[in-house]
């Protein structure tokens, strides 16, 4: 196991300087003056620009660029904006709100898709199961922002149960109805998997023998059925989480949450280089590592696929 | 339908001493595409002690009575429809899911054919034995481990210890196979069923599960039912024979009777077609025909399209299971001329 997660840690190497690169050559290669726009009418001071210039390599080549860049990432220095502000404040004060909108989202997928798929796959064909089929295809078939805007409009709006936006202090039952918007459509999936999943295993030999050794239904479902219908819904959850912890653009611009989402939507509305290329390494690494958890858990869930 | 003369076919529960009882049980298939009678009246017992094998043919319906006396029958599609499963004279078939579920493991357990996908794949063998231990004797964990590596050892598992913790796919076929025999006897059940127990395994290693069974069983005073379409497997463990065709009871006898002298034309071509060593060369002996569609079981009785012997009464009425004398029974309107010939 130690040797499988070492290689799997230097696999991760290539891949992250892959695509960081790739990330820092499309963002600073964009054509025109990357100072155009940044300093008002006037233009920016010959110093400033002399300065930034220095800072990023700017008259050099793109790999020289690149190289500098990593060199001081690796040290913890992110850069600063064009406005002089530490790119590494930013991520700080927004990557934590994204975090905390991610696990609610994945625990409300968790809960209520995982519920949902096990009733339904334990007991097809009934009024439940209808019911689920016909609202996750609702969830699946809406676009997040329809979604969002609707709850926002009926709870927030209409019927005053939620307040519209959430609030700077990020309190986790203002989170919940966010949270749900933004895991609805993988919610939706995962009920749908784990019913499959569940229904397929229901009648699968080791549940037969596990019944006819005299467990009590509830451990037969919960501990035999259970475990070998989890594998696929565990890397359905796991490949998510990390979508989820890459911010959520749409929920949380509407209900006004100060994520990573926004963040960079907002840095490449101003051309903030810097800041989108410092953003997307974050979370290039946050979904490398998730994928190796994910894989790693998929091992714990089933001995047959062997590390060594 | 039913001519077999059942004994306490009237009771509810009326205790007759026997251990096990199947007694006029009926099971039909109800598919999309019609129903199919896949046990018609089926009639047999077993005493503690004895080992009776059920022959038959796939389809013949002996697996089925097997679930059912489980209590593991699919439903749907599978649907009980007359007759009684009596354990110690209690009809199991009525009783509460919760009293069934008592007397699996600790009553009857249960052999099952293919050990790979019987064994769950995500837990170690040692865990899926000792969990009987815990959960329906409520020892603590180490005390079910112990527990459960001597059951693994008396199943003649070498190092049952280091076995213990590796799950079913590290094992052998027939390590797996004695591993879930080991799995089935945890509970010290007085009745085991064994379906097919060898048909996965080498040649070579059937004879070893074969002879542990007949040991195990012996040891324990175990009644045994032995589900298989191999003659060759039962003929040194078993003490009684039933053999099936197209869900019922076409011939019982004890064992030695039964290769002597069989009593009914189907047992008859399962004997001769079995492959002789002084009839090297020569073509394989084969019942003709092939087992009835068991939506469309042919009226009177059931083998008549594939029997040398058919009589037009065959063609008309179905043979009750006649009693011979000696615990035999034939299904076999010419069960006495085959009995009394040379």
């Amino acid at each position: 196991m130690g040797r499988y997660l070492l290689r799997r840690l230097l696999q991760l190497v290539p891949v992250f300087i892959g695509t960081t690169f790739l990330i820092y050559w499309l963002v600073w290669s964009v054509p025109g003056d990357p100072f155009a726009g940044k300093c008002g009418d006037r233009g920016c001071p010959p110093n400033y620009r002399a300065m930034m210039t220095e800072k990023y390599n700017l008259d050099e080549s793109i790999w020289v660029q690149y190289a500098s860049y990593m060199k001081n990432l690796l040290q913890g220095d992110f850069g600063i904006t064009f406005g002089g502000r530490e790119i590494s404040d930013i991520i700080a004060t927004s990557y934590p709100n994204t975090l905390k909108l991610a696990v609610v989202a994945l625990a409300i997928e968790a809960v209520i898709g995982l519920g949902a798929g096990i009733l339904t796959g334990l007991r097809r064909n009934g009024f439940l199961d209808n019911l689920v089929l016909v609202s996750t295809l609702f969830l699946i078939a809406l676009p997040v922002f329809v979604i969002g805007f609707v709850l926002q409009w009926l709870l927030g709006v209409k019927w005053g149960i939620i307040t519209p936006t959430v609030s700077n202090e990020m309190r986790f039952s203002e989170l919940i109805v966010p949270g749900f918007v933004l895991g609805s459509v993988s919610m939706a999936y995962v009920a749908r998997v784990a019913r499959t999943s569940i229904a397929e295993n229901r009648r699968a030999d080791y549940v037969r023998t596990a019944i006819a050794k005299g467990l009590p239904m509830r451990r037969v479902v919960g501990v035999h059925l259970l475990r070998n219908s989890l594998i696929p819904v565990v890397t359905l959850l796991g490949t998510d989480l990390g979508a989820l912890m890459g911010g959520a653009i749409v929920t949380e611009g509407i209900f006004g949450i100060n994520g990573i989402g926004r963040q960079v939507l907002r840095s490449i509305v101003t051309k903030e280089s810097a800041t989108v290329v410092g953003i997307v390494v974050v979370l290039v690494l946050v979904y490398l590592i998730m994928n190796l958890v994910v894989d790693l858990l998929y091992a714990a869930l089933d001995p047959r696929i062997r590390y060594e | 339908m039913s001519e077999q003369s059942a004994p306490g076919a009237d009771g509810s529960g009326r205790s007759s001493g026997r251990l096990l009882e199947v007694d006029d049980l009926r099971v039909e298939f109800r598919t999309r595409d019609g129903v199919a009678k896949v046990i018609n009246g089926v009639t047999y017992h077993v005493d503690a002690g004895e080992t009776l094998a059920v022959l038959g043919e796939s389809g013949s319906g002996k697996s089925v009575t097997a679930q059912t006396i489980m209590g593991i029958l699919d439903t749907p599609p599978g649907f009980v429809t007359g007759g009684q499963v009596r354990f110690h004279g209690k009809d199991m078939l009525t009783m509460s899911p919760e009293q069934r579920r008592r007397i699996r493991g600790e009553g009857i357990a249960m052999i099952f054919q293919d050990s790979l996908s019987a064994l769950n794949p995500v837990f170690t063998v040692g865990f899926q034995i000792a969990e009987q231990f815990r959960i329906r004797r409520g020892m603590s964990r180490s005390d079910a481990k112990k527990r459960a590596i001597e059951m693994l050892d008396q199943v003649k598992i070498p190092n049952a210890k280091g076995r213990f913790s590796n799950y079913p796919h590290q094992f052998s076929g027939g390590m797996r196979q004695r591993a879930m025999i080991a799995m089935s006897l945890a509970l010290d059940p007085e009745v085991l069923i064994a379906d097919e127990p060898t048909t996965a395994l080498d040649v070579t290693v059937q004879a070893q599960i074969m002879d542990l069974l007949g040991e195990l069983q012996r040891e324990r005073q175990m009644g045994m039912i032995l589900i298989t379409h191999d003659l060759g497997v039962v003929a040194d463990v078993a003490d009684r024979i039933a053999v099936m065709y197209a869900g019922r009871i076409v011939e019982e006898a004890d064992v030695y009777d039964l290769y002597r002298k069989p009593a009914h034309p189907y047992t008859l071509g399962l004997l001769n077609s079995i492959p002789r060593m002084d009839e090297k060369g020569q073509e394989l002996r084969t019942i003709k025909g092939l087992p009835p569609n068991l939506m469309n079981i042919p009226p009177g009785c059931a083998f008549n399209p594939r029997c040398p012997m058919a009589q037009p009464v065959c063609l008309e009425k179905v043979p009750p299971l006649l009693q011979l004398g000696n615990g035999r029974a034939s299904a076999c309107h010419f069960a006495e001329e085959l009995v009394n010939r040379d």
